[in-house]
């Protein structure tokens, strides 16, 4: 394990973060949310079904001591954005929300200007937001400097799977954001994770890349040692990348035949 | 008997008996048990509020529940 890290007032040590929805049964969701390591598990607030008000609920098949983070999917305003943030203050007990403005729905792009208004709003009431954001290091900057408690940049559209799409951008960010940055949508496979990793994101969140896998619990497994390999190479320091060999041998001390 | 109030709950028409209060629509929804967060037009009432917020007719009420999500 390596060193912890704080969202807000909230303290982790797994730096992957996963979503809960798409899975085929809540075993399955909790299988692989306990094979991920994740410390925090992202929910969504819909309208409870009024006809069966004993059906079983999510927040059963959620591992002990696990955060769950409400997020704003679905709303495509602010009002709407951050009445469900109160809600879900109201419903978990803690301020920690993911803020989500969808602008657009076939791409499912962030309003920018309409996740910095609701940041704001949130920062002011007492919420730790976490932003989903597109891969802008202005829109980035400007949700730091109002407050929120990191930002999380899009790797590619959410559930499509097309990885870290644009790196340099994501390394934009680091170098001009001192709040936590967290990858948020895009990746695919565990490479994906690793990268996010090894570009020094302090943390990555993910759903349809577990849950779509054809085995989720296997994938998420997958997801925790690439995100885990990905840190412990940014830790680590990479080598510079060269144009042409070095030797790893000696070349002192050569027979000659 | 007074009349019963008409509302909307999750955008469905329900009635509420006159002078109901959250708590008692919770009751007749049989929902005590679920964990949910409840907004009346559009403001968020605590569940310790439940008790003394008093239901008015057509009142826009949501009840909200964790699902999954990413």
């Amino acid at each position: 394990m390596g060193e912890s890290y704080t969202l807000g007032s909230h303290t982790f040590q797994s730096r992957l973060i996963v979503g809960s929805g798409k899975y085929d049964s809540f075993q399955t969701q909790l299988d692989a949310t306990v094979a991920s390591g994740a410390e925090m598990v992202t929910v969504a607030l819909r309208r409870v079904d009024l006809t069966a008000p004993k059906s079983e609920n999510l927040l059963s098949y959620v591992p002990e001591g696990t955060t769950i983070l409400p997020n704003t999917a679905g709303c495509f305003n602010v009002e709407d954005a951050v009445t469900t943030c109160q809600l879900g203050r109201e419903l978990l007990g803690h301020g920690l929300v993911k803020l989500e403005v969808i602008g657009d729905e076939r791409t499912l792009f962030p309003d920018v200007p309409a996740t910095i208004e609701a940041a704001k709003i949130l920062v002011e009431d007492g919420f730790e937001v976490l932003p989903y954001i597109t891969d802008d290091p202005v829109a980035c900057q400007r949700l730091a400097a109002l407050g929120c408690a990191a930002v999380m940049p899009l790797a590619a559209p959410i559930g499509s799977g097309l990885g870290i799409r644009n790196p340099t951008n994501l390394r934009i960010i680091l170098e001009t954001v001192e709040v936590p940055v967290v990858v948020d949508a895009g990746v695919g496979t565990a490479s994906d994770a690793a990268v996010a990793m090894e570009l020094g994101c302090t943390a990555i969140l993910m759903n349809t890349a577990i849950a779509g896998a054809k085995a989720p619990v296997q994938m998420a497994r997958a997801m925790r040692l690439g995100v885990e390999a990905g840190r412990l190479a940014y830790e680590s320091g990479r080598i510079s990348r060269r144009l042409y060999a070095t030797a790893s041998s000696p070349l002192d001390g050569l027979a000659s035949f | 008997m007074k009349t019963p109030l008409d509302i909307r709950v999750n955008g469905e028409p329900t009635q509420v008996a006159a002078g109901a209060t959250l708590a008692d629509l919770i009751e007749q929804l049989a929902l005590g048990c679920r964990k949910i967060a409840v907004a009346v037009n559009r403001t968020v009432i605590p569940r310790s509020h439940f008790a003394k917020h008093s239901i008015e007719a057509a009142d826009q009420i949501e009840i909200l529940e964790a699902v999954g999500g990413g």
